[in-house]
């Protein structure tokens, strides 16, 4: 059958996965809405994947929006700017939403007057080169906003030895409660065309398709109707299957092509950016404006008033749940991003960073402690699993800590979608298990 | 950071891994619709053999539940009675077992099933074989002389599933009383109508196909049931007895192997266990497929009538041996 899909080159989805109920409808109707101001911001100064940029401004000094206040270090690193204007009043350790430990981050105090930086102006990119499309890309700072982070200009520039022929936008949002990059997609859909443009010109590409889950089939529509100008692009309505949006499933789902063992999706000539990516792009480079802003979706129960907001990066959970009316009951628990992969905050002084897609708040009718039970060996955490790995037998492995076996055993391909967790009858934290095990063997590795 | 620090007060919350949502699922709940899901051929067990089975079943549920305690009690381990899996491990017993048994063997094969093979191993999840299966097995080599002569013929129809000279069931007549006479009248459709409906002799639970299928496809459509293993098991059961059909090896039809034993009984409800079966989905298909084949041997040429539970105990202790070698490709794994 799996061969016969292939001569076909039709492949209707992916093995494994799992399908869930989405939670969408708390947000998808609600408009993008432009967040105040904060009166102060925390930056930390990693909010990438790779390596940290270096503070280049000082205690007391003055920035505006869009100055820079971070240098990219190394490779694998972005820039990062002021999302507000003030004064630099603090530069210490704060809490950071993902990283376990707190980090060096730059607390920016507002003056209220919101000036942007005069370089921020609208200009003709169209007449620009590649090497200065890219130059203004890094320059702002801009990281995937699917919530990898991982540097854009990075992404955008594989080495010359592998041909890149399809640029794939990746609008699924298969993550539950999630409705950012759907409102997105209704509201900015002429701006994402663009920044696929833009990028799949810099890649040289003439092959660009949009991927969207069939549950959004009002964003699917419109993108259908706003390509219709324009040559080389496809809009591609997938099936509705958790993990739809994860990169080599994707690929697999869109080309057929799988991604081989321990690559990356540009072995198959292949580059993936998420909708909010492409916006950002467009952004850059029509404004030359650096990524100070981030379009979340804060929603759950445990939130009064659920919102699609645009904040400026840095602002803290509280603030902004007070602006979607505050908590509508104690909150169980915080967080970043969706129920699937997002990550449990401790606090609600947590900031906005680049890769933030979210804010979950769940209440006590959602969350419920259960007690593990005993491994049955049903076989459904075998046959969700979109990786093809054993998720029981890698958790005896672990729980009897035999890492090296569970690294035989691929434990560090495991992607985290959380679909072994989800459907694990006896309620075995898998997911934690391999997260314990990844980073036990990346501590022995160094 | 020290202002509005009030403010900023929310009670402790809860940080754990990702996933933050789990399904409502629990193996409580995939328990107990397997005994929902027993209960038509409970009924029809009834409807066949008369209230006595009420008892016997009974019997072997609240004994099973009461070893599976009092185990748990003696090893100080969390009573677990009502997660269902005594229930089922009761029924099953019961439903293997003759319908003119004497009342205290299913109470003793409860008790080898619950205690020497699932608790002593480590409760569930752990057992190696069917528990039920096992203490059948147990059963039959201790008291082989009840448990293969105790058949009673069902209301309104008879042992044979038609009016025989001799008093046997359909397999052990064709195994052991076999004259091209009988095997053309086991083979005509009356006697598979009957076989398919209920009217026959055998074990209490196993007769009537279709009240076994009913239960089985809810747990198939509600994703309970590892459907694979059926699938090739009563497959392979089809293909062997039609190639020994139409090569004279064998003069009975394949439709009358599908329905004439425990194959529907032990193909959806004993093969399936989740314990003792592979995980991943190539093994499922070879598990089906090695049942399959050895029920045939046994049938045509072992010592006994009927091979579904023998072939079901011997697939169980192949399968640690399956979950090893037979591994799903990771994804992009050449």
């Amino acid at each position: 059958m799996f061969k016969f899909r292939n001569m076909l080159r039709v492949a209707t989805t992916f093995k494994g996965g799992v399908h869930l109920q989405d939670h969408k409808d708390l947000t998808a109707n609600k408009p993008i809405t432009k967040a105040p101001i904060p009166k102060k911001i925390w930056l930390p100064l990693i909010q990438n994947t790779g390596l940290p940029c270096k503070i280049i401004v000082s205690i007391g000094d003055y920035v505006k929006v869009g100055t820079k206040i971070g240098e990219a270090e190394g490779n694998i690193s972005a820039h990062l700017h002021s999302s507000i204007s003030g004064k630099v009043v603090d530069i210490s350790e704060f809490n950071h939403p993902i990283l376990p430990t707190r980090f060096l981050t730059c607390v920016i105090e507002s003056d209220g007057k919101d000036i942007w930086e005069d370089s921020i102006k609208e200009q003709d990119y169209s007449r620009f080169s590649n090497e200065e499309l890219i130059t203004i890309i890094r320059d702002a700072g801009i990281v995937g906003l699917g919530g990898g982070a991982f540097p854009t200009h990075v992404k955008i520039t594989p080495p010359s030895e592998k041909p890149i022929d399809t640029l794939i936008i990746n609008g699924c949002e298969c993550e539950l409660y999630l409705t950012a990059d759907y409102r997105l997609m209704l509201e900015k859909s002429k701006e994402i065309i663009e920044g696929a443009k833009i990028i799949a010109k810099v890649l040289g590409v003439t092959k660009i398709i949009i991927a969207i889950e069939k549950n959004k089939s009002d964003a699917l529509e419109l993108l259908k109707q706003t390509i219709t100008q324009e040559t080389g692009f496809s809009v591609i309505g997938l099936k509705t299957k958790y993990p739809q949006g994860s990169e080599k499933q994707l690929i697999k789902t869109l080309l057929t092509r799988v991604v081989p063992y321990k690559g990356l999706p540009m072995d198959v000539g292949a580059v993936v950016q998420n909708v909010g990516t492409a916006h950002a792009v467009s952004e850059a480079c029509r404004y030359n404006k650096p990524l100070v802003e981030k379009l979340i979706t804060v929603t759950g129960l445990g939130i009064r008033e659920p919102k699609n907001l645009l904040v400026r990066l840095g602002t803290s959970v509280y603030d902004i749940v007070n602006l979607c009316g505050g908590y509508a009951e104690e909150p169980e628990k915080i967080i970043f991003g969706g129920p699937m992969m997002g990550i449990a905050q401790y606090t609600d002084e947590m900031p906005i960073t680049k890769g933030t897609s979210g804010i979950l708040v769940l209440t006590n009718k959602e969350v419920k402690i259960i007690e593990e039970g005993p491994c049955i060996r049903c076989g459904k955490c075998v046959n969700s699993c979109p990786m093809s790995l054993l998720p029981y037998e890698l958790n005896n492995l672990i729980k009897k800590r035999n890492f090296s076996k569970a690294k035989q055993l691929n434990v560090l391909e495991c992607i985290e979608c959380g679909c072994c967790t989800y459907i694990c009858p006896a309620k075995i934290k898998l997911v934690h298990a391999f997260k314990f095990a990844k980073n036990e063997i990346t501590l022995l590795n160094r | 950071m020290n202002n509005n620090k009030e403010s900023f007060a929310v009670k402790q919350l809860i940080v754990s891994s990702s996933p933050h949502l789990q399904s409502n699922e629990s193996i409580s709940h995939i328990m107990w619709s397997v005994v929902i899901c027993l209960i038509p051929a409970l009924i029809g067990s009834v409807y066949f053999f008369g209230f006595r089975m009420l008892l016997i079943i009974g019997l072997s549920v609240l004994s099973a539940l009461g070893f599976e305690a009092f185990a748990e009690f003696m090893w100080r381990r969390k009573i677990t009675i009502n997660d269902g899996s005594a229930v089922i491990t009761g029924i099953l017993l019961a439903f293997n077992l003759p319908p003119n048994i004497p009342i205290w063997i299913p109470i003793i094969g409860s008790g080898f099933a619950v205690i020497i093979v699932k608790q002593i191993f480590g409760g569930l999840g752990n057992n190696f074989i069917n528990p039920a299966l096992a203490a059948r097995a147990f059963l039959m080599v201790s008291w082989p002389q009840l448990m293969t002569t105790n058949w009673l013929a069902p209301r309104f129809g008879h042992l044979a599933g038609y009016d025989a000279v001799t008093q046997a069931t359909p397999l052990s007549l064709a195994k052991n009383f076999g004259t091209p006479e009988t095997f053309q009248s086991l083979n005509s459709w009356p006697v598979i109508k009957n076989l398919i409906i209920g009217f026959r002799g055998g074990c209490i639970g196993e007769t009537s196909a279709i009240l076994l299928l009913c239960g089985a496809t809810y747990l198939i459509i509600k994703g309970y049931l590892k459907y694979r293993i059926p699938l090739s098991y009563i497959g392979t059961i089809l293909i062997l007895s039609f190639i020994f059909y139409i090569t004279k090896l064998s003069p009975l039809s394949p439709i009358f192997h599908l329905f004439a034993g425990g194959l529907i009984l032990g193909a959806f409800f004993m093969a399936t266990d989740y314990v003792t079966t592979p995980m991943t989905v190539k093994g499922q298909w070879i598990f089906g497929i090695g049942c399959g084949v050895i029920t045939m041997l046994i049938r045509l040429w072992g010592g006994y009538p009927e091979g579904v539970s023998y072939s079901i105990l011997l697939m169980n202790v192949a399968t640690p041996l399956i979950d090893r070698y037979i591994k799903p490709k990771v994804f992009g794994y050449k």
